[in-house]
């Protein structure tokens, strides 16, 4: 049995599958449009917590976030469900095929083979379709790929319950009830405003203020942990920075893609004018991982190669600081 | 980032046959989507991780070969876990998981427990008793 389900890729997961079950049910919604009507935009260190042996550090909104704001802002209703049973899981998923309904699924990506070994972490915010099965074979429609996929029900029970921080449990979702036509205006002005709250909140490790203690760090790791761990805490900020999903430039591109979409719907100039600003900061920040990457490359001990590239962070900070407060008056 | 300007460096996508979506402007300043086969700076960082993660898998084989730990450690490394991860797969607190490091406790350990690793990690449990079995 096949659903028929058009497969668009995405950069980024979650965008990706909210945005193609939108258009699976009639309503022409873009990736940038989710992320930013979701407030997916931010930048937040989190202290004490390590991943992969490195600090923890992301530029977007919690897992899930996205598409619950969205979802709230348009006035979609979403149902949701969680499992402890792996049989009982897979059941609901085939009702809900049987019924013609295509799902998102919460995945783990350790267990995902079809990722290349190098990108297969423990990481288990990791979102797909399913809009079929065929035997023992489901259809997958991952939105970060080119072409749609298949997994069998044993690879597919594994990545369901991947365990560890944010374990999907099974995590199934879709929409249920759609409002007769998408206002996205109101949607869009509290998307962006909530990003400018995000950006500019006083809290030390979030937003602005969190990219410029970053860039304290930087300066810190070289004299503190020695240049091996220096190196390989640096490398972690830029995977995070450019992983796949992000689309580039640590989601400040698809951001800008979003302003220049909003200025047309909103008939607001002046994001039009913001979004080629993003657009220019979205390439501070591949200017930054560039200069960075020259650093663990060369495996370079000059301390001042590290301040080098956090000064340049502290500019993008001023540079956003700037921006967001510009964003906020222009709507 | 321009259109043109969206690198197409070798990177280790191209195993997978993938490319990654990535967003730019066009001549017109319209922002679109191209496809990107990789980034050298992003390429170097991944490698570089995964560099590390061999590093700490050797590291760790090591000391069960000399039996300073027990191979708990080395699978947990391999599987690219830490002691939270590994803890949560086989459902046991941290303090048990770490005390099972010691070689002297492992041995102890009854089938029932050694077959949660085991599933843990995807291997029988003769190979999770010798390391020497798991293929590297």
């Amino acid at each position: 049995m096949k659903i028929d389900f058009t497969h668009h890729q995405s950069a980024h997961c979650e965008n990706g599958v909210v945005s193609n079950l939108m258009k699976h049910n009639g309503f022409e919604v873009s990736e940038p449009m989710v992320f930013g009507i979701g407030s997916g935009l931010l930048f937040c260190y989190v202290p004490l917590l390590m991943v992969n042996h490195a600090p923890a550090i992301t530029y977007r909104a919690m897992p899930g976030f996205i598409f619950k704001r969205f979802a709230n802002r348009v006035g979609i209703k979403i149902k949701r469900e969680k499992f402890k049973d792996p049989a009982k899981a897979k059941a609901r998923l085939d009702e809900n095929l049987e019924k013609n309904n295509p799902v998102g699924l919460q995945v783990g990506v350790y267990n995902l083979l079809y990722f290349p070994d190098e990108y297969r972490f423990h990481f288990n915010a990791h979102n797909m379709v399913v809009y079929g099965k065929e035997g023992d074979t489901y259809l997958i429609s991952d939105p970060v790929m080119e072409t749609v996929t298949t997994l069998t029900d044993k690879q597919l029970e594994k990545v369901r319950f991947a365990k560890g921080a944010f374990a999907p449990k099974g995590h199934m979702y879709y929409p249920i009830a759609f409002p007769k036509e998408l206002h996205l205006e109101k949607a869009i002005i509290k998307g962006i405003k909530q990003t400018c709250k995000d950006m500019l909140a006083p809290v030390p490790i979030v937003g602005v203020k969190g990219i410029r203690m970053i860039a304290k760090l930087i300066r810190k790791w070289p004299k503190k942990k020695g240049t091996k761990v220096a190196n390989h805490y640096l490398g972690q900020v830029v995977r995070m920075q450019e992983e796949i999903g992000t689309g580039g430039g640590g989601f400040r591109y698809i951001f800008a893609a979003f302003l220049q979409e909003s200025s047309k719907i909103l008939g607001n100039q002046k994001l039009s004018e913001l979004s080629k600003e993003m657009t220019s900061i979205g390439d501070a920040w591949r200017d930054f991982a560039l200069e960075a990457s020259r650093i663990y490359k060369n495996r370079s001990p000059k301390t001042d190669a590290y301040n080098q590239v956090a000064d340049m962070l502290d500019v993008i900070a001023d540079r956003e600081e700037q921006f967001f407060k510009k964003l906020r008056k222009a709507i | 980032m321009k259109k043109n300007e969206v690198p197409q460096d070798k990177s280790n996508l191209e195993s997978a046959n993938f490319k990654e979506l990535c967003y730019a402007v066009d001549e017109n300043g319209e922002y679109t989507t191209v496809n990107s086969s990789g980034w050298t700076p992003k390429t170097i960082a991944l490698n570089q991780a995964i560099e590390d993660i061999n590093e700490r898998v050797a590291a760790a084989k090591n000391r069960v070969l000399n039996n300073d730990v027990s191979p708990i450690e080395y699978y947990m490394e391999y599987h690219k876990m830490d002691l939270g991860i590994l803890s949560s797969y086989v459902g046991m607190w941290q303090w048990r998981v770490k005390r099972h490091f010691k070689p002297n406790v492992f041995k102890r350990l009854s089938t029932k427990t050694l077959k949660k690793y085991a599933d843990a990690f995807d291997v029988s449990i003769e190979k999770l008793k010798n390391i020497e079995l798991h293929e590297n």
